[in-house]
């Protein structure tokens, strides 16, 4: 039986989940806002909300000052690299650990998330030897294979998900059709988790995206990002909320932009399996 | 082409044994049936002859060569799942046509299998259709076209009627049958349905906890089961099993009377009896008749239009030539 909800009802749920969605979205409504101020609004007192002098010189400023299209374009090719990468390791990976599992298997899929635990900082220094041995320092090379190891375990549990809710009976069909390992990973059921990988390519995209440590550690003027290019302007003094706040803006913008346009995507992807 | 042959063949899942090591062979062109009680190991044996599950012991040959260590894919054999196992994301089209692609055949190939198979399965008006599309034994249809397309050496079916709804499965299984009087080629067949075992097959193996209880014809089975499991097993309804003095009489531990090898009679008769609850199917009645002093009540096949009722006195009287006779491993006595 359903509930009967009054109308009163409705409306407080209504109103306090807008409440709450605004507390969450504020920070990011803000940024964007004060990139749209000058310096001196921006850190006026009382601050001000939306009655200030609407200005675009900070985003001309930032545009003048550093080359936005670079920054970009590495991170459209470190993150869209790395999460392809990852993907392409990750499903012979993910389809053994799903139809072929031993008595170990859950041990090794706990093990592998465990390696998330680790503070990333535990394993710089070492990280940043191997890299200038490789001569990987600053390069998108040397991120794309950073970033997909980094995202590697969240993309093999994934997709071991997704493959867990095939039914194995389809995989043996192919295999009796004449289906060898590979034709079978690639005909039968790659297609079949196609809405499951994804997912798992956008949420890991958006992940790589966001990716900072990392990025800031190991790349200096030739491989950053946009988060290399927003750290460029965050500075202990001086005047620069409102261009610091320009360059973030910018650095969002796409990936809020693909998130908003897939975000039932993304939702089913991380809601996947939880509920049958 | 099509003949199979288990040797000392022997599966353990862990420590736990389901097939103790197990002889068969069947021959080439043959209906075989495997029929069991669910979890009597039938569908992990022929998951074995499949390929899909490793032999833990023995040797599995199909026309004469060693299979036991082949993949599934190089076997020759083709399979029809419970559950289809159709591929969702491709037409009806493209799952028969399946097989001969990875077989590697020309598209034009391709086609002229896939029509000639369809036109047989009635499929043709559903060609370009997905099988979320289609009706239960429309997608049964489909599985059995991916099987025959490929001209395997034997067809292997898990059970593959029980998820259709009665009338259908009539349908579906002379259509099954009559597909292997028209190919000829091998077809071994699991089910837990008696039915379908009796009128399907040309050869029926009855197995019980991974152990072969008997090898037959449906006929040979039914009127001379090897033991009081095949007994029990195979008639519909199952045949009465009496132990006690009744049996002592005949020499036996056990007997047992199928229920249309009882005479039923309101007047005169060997056992006497009270009608319980009567199954009225038309053509028969199948009467439950209590009350006898033989242990548990009685089935018996009476005529359609039979004047008995609920709790009416009844004489019956077992065809003697028809009984039954096992001893006490409840072994048949010959």
């Amino acid at each position: 039986m359903a509930r009967a909800v009054t109308f009163q009802r409705k409306s407080i749920n209504t109103a306090l989940a807008w409440a709450v969605g605004l507390v969450i979205f504020f920070p990011i409504l803000w940024t964007i806002l004060t990139s749209f101020k000058t310096e001196g609004d921006a850190i006026a007192y009382p601050p001000k909300f939306l009655f200030f002098d609407w200005t675009l010189e900070n985003y001309a400023i930032v545009q003048e000052r550093s080359d936005y299209m670079r920054y970009l374009w590495n991170s459209v090719i470190i993150a869209g690299g790395s999460t392809l990468l990852g993907v392409i390791v990750a499903v012979p990976a993910a389809w053994s650990m799903a139809f072929v599992p031993s008595a170990r298997t859950k041990d090794i899929l706990m093990w592998m998330l465990s390696t998330k635990m680790l503070p990333a900082v535990g394993v710089l220094y070492p990280m940043y030897l191997i890299f200038i041995k490789l001569g990987w320092l600053d390069t998108r090379t040397g991120l794309v294979v950073i970033l997909m190891l980094i995202n590697l375990p969240i993309i093999v549990w994934m997709l071991y998900t997704y493959f867990k809710e095939i039914p194995s009976e389809i995989l043996e069909a192919s295999r009796m059709d004449g289906a060898g390992l590979k034709e079978e990973i690639l005909y039968v059921l790659t297609p079949m988790a196609l809405p499951g990988i994804a997912s798992t390519l956008l949420l890991n995209f958006i992940l790589a995206w966001n990716e900072a440590f990392w990025t800031l550690n190991l790349t200096a003027a030739n491989a950053g990002t946009l988060t290399a290019f927003i750290a460029s302007y965050s500075s202990p003094e001086g005047l620069f909320y409102a261009k610091l706040s320009a360059a973030s803006t910018m650095a969002i913008a796409p990936i809020l932009i693909m998130g908003w346009f897939s975000q039932k995507q993304l939702v089913r992807g991380l809601t996947f399996g939880a509920v049958k | 082409m099509g003949q199979i042959s288990l040797d000392k063949v022997t599966k353990r899942f862990g420590d736990v044994s389901v097939i103790p090591p197990l002889d068969l062979r069947i021959e080439e062109g043959e209906f075989v049936v495997f029929v069991g009680p669910s979890g009597c190991g039938k569908s992990t044996l022929l998951r074995l002859i499949a390929g899909l599950e490793d032999v833990s012991d023995g040797r599995i040959s199909i026309d004469g060569k060693d299979a036991t260590g082949i993949p599934p894919a190089k076997r020759g054999l083709a399979m029809v799942f419970q559950s289809y196992a159709l591929y969702p994301h491709m037409s009806v089209r493209k799952n028969i046509a399946f097989p001969l692609r990875m077989a590697g055949l020309s598209q034009a190939e391709q086609d002229k299998k896939v029509n000639a198979a369809a036109a047989v399965l009635n499929l043709t008006n559903y060609i370009d259709r997905k099988p979320g599309q289609l009706s239960g034994g429309q997608r049964q249809r489909v599985a059995i076209g991916r099987a025959i397309v490929r001209e395997p050496a034997a067809f292997l079916f898990d059970e593959p009627l029980s998820n259709l709804d009665a009338a259908l499965r009539v349908n579906m299984r002379l259509e099954i049958s009559e597909l292997h009087k028209s190919l000829k080629t091998t077809m071994i067949y699991v089910t837990h349905d008696q039915v379908e075992a009796m009128t399907m097959a040309d050869k029926i193996v009855v197995l019980n906890a991974g152990n072969i209880e008997q090898v037959g014809s449906p006929l040979e089975l039914y009127k001379a089961p090897r033991n009081t499991f095949v007994a029990g097993f195979i008639g519909s309804p199952r045949m009465n099993l009496i132990t006690g003095p009744e049996a002592a009489k005949h020499g036996a531990t056990t007997i047992g009377i199928r229920p249309e090898h009882i005479a039923a009679s309101p007047t005169e008769g060997m056992w006497r009896g009270t009608v319980g609850v009567s199954e009225h199917l038309g053509s028969d009645t199948f009467l439950r008749v209590s009350g006898t002093g033989l242990g548990d009540s009685l089935t018996v096949r009476a005529d359609g239009e039979v004047n008995l009722h609920y709790g009416d006195t009844v004489y019956l009287t077992p065809a003697l030539d028809k009984l039954h006779r096992f001893d006490q491993q409840g072994l048949r006595i010959v």
